[in-house]
């Protein structure tokens, strides 16, 4: 059988490596994105691993909670990235500091 | 090693190996698909967790939905792979270090006692005529029925925001302005005119 560990720990692999990717990736908006979806993803399986070894089925209504607000919020961030490639013709997160006094 | 924790294995390495190409390949497209592959693992081992109405709503949102989009905008615009990719190496250390340190941490607290199979067995396999779309649909409607209400508001919210970000309307269509309809009054419109009534022959 498998122990509820080996799923925290496959969920716990996963999440370091998104957070890998949000250092290696750090110029581009939409690598981020992805690692912020795996970073999610990661989370919802501890969430499910949970439900099923605790017999609760709670859980997977939280997964379905936060899969309506990741799938909302890539939508927004990639229609804030279209807008943002209309205007300055890039990506790269060096280029955007406007903001900067 | 039963059958079970072969598949389990075989799962979680192939989700691993695609993560980590995920944040690691040097094209977007690439990045994406193999993304779309970690999501489709992902959801084969929540069907090992008996969650098959959430592993088919991963395959069909995500894979289906989410990651096309990802795809869709990683074609459209054109991005400069070579400029993104500066301080790649440079960042890899630090990265790698505070990676490494938050998994031993994590794999620490779960390998240590309570989250093994004598403090928490695996549950009996569900019954033959056991749905779990239905429980889970008898639960979202009862107890959860004000979040999932509050949960289509967002998405309402999302696709109307989506759609105003990214519209870029023609100056010259000709269209409806309602706030103009509604703020236009009597007199703007209507000209009433006081004459004196003029005489029948």
């Amino acid at each position: 059988m498998i122990a509820l560990s080996d799923y925290l720990i496959l969920g716990a692999i996963l999440f370091s490596i998104s957070v890998t990717g949000i250092y290696l990736n750090r110029k581009n908006v939409i690598i981020l994105l992805m690692s912020i979806e795996l970073m999610l993803l990661s989370v919802n399986l501890n969430f499910i691993a949970f439900s099923y070894y605790l017999n609760d089925l709670a859980g997977q209504v939280f997964v379905f909670f936060i899969l309506t607000v990741a799938a909302a919020e890539s939508a927004i961030g990639l229609a804030i990235i279209i807008v943002l490639f209309r205007r300055r013709h890039t990506i790269n997160i060096e280029d955007l500091d406007s903001l900067k006094g | 090693m039963t059958f079970e924790q072969l598949v389990f294995y075989f799962l979680a390495s192939v989700a691993v190996i695609a993560a980590g190409l995920v944040i690691t390949v040097r094209n977007p497209v690439r990045a994406a698909l193999f993304l779309i592959l970690t999501f489709f693992t992902v959801a084969v081992i929540w069907l090992l967790l008996e969650a098959e109405f959430l592993a088919i709503v991963l395959v069909l949102v995500y894979v289906g939905a989410v990651m096309v989009l990802f795809l869709f905008v990683v074609m459209m615009l054109d991005i400069d792979t070579d400029q993104l990719r500066e301080g790649f190496a440079e960042y890899l250390p630090i990265g790698a270090t505070v990676a490494v340190i938050i998994l031993l941490q994590l794999v620490i607290v779960f390998s240590f006692g309570p989250f093994d199979l004598e403090q928490m067995p695996a549950p009996a396999a569900a019954a033959v005529d056991y749905s779990n779309t239905h429980q889970l649909g008898l639960l979202l409607y009862t107890y959860y029925v004000y979040p999932f209400e509050l949960a289509a508001v967002l998405l309402l919210l999302a696709m109307v925001a989506a759609i105003a970000l990214s519209l870029r309307g023609r100056l010259s269509a000709k269209r409806q302005r309602p706030d103009a309809q509604v703020r236009v009054r009597k007199e703007d419109r209507l000209r009433i005119v006081k004459m004196n009534a003029e005489k029948q022959d």
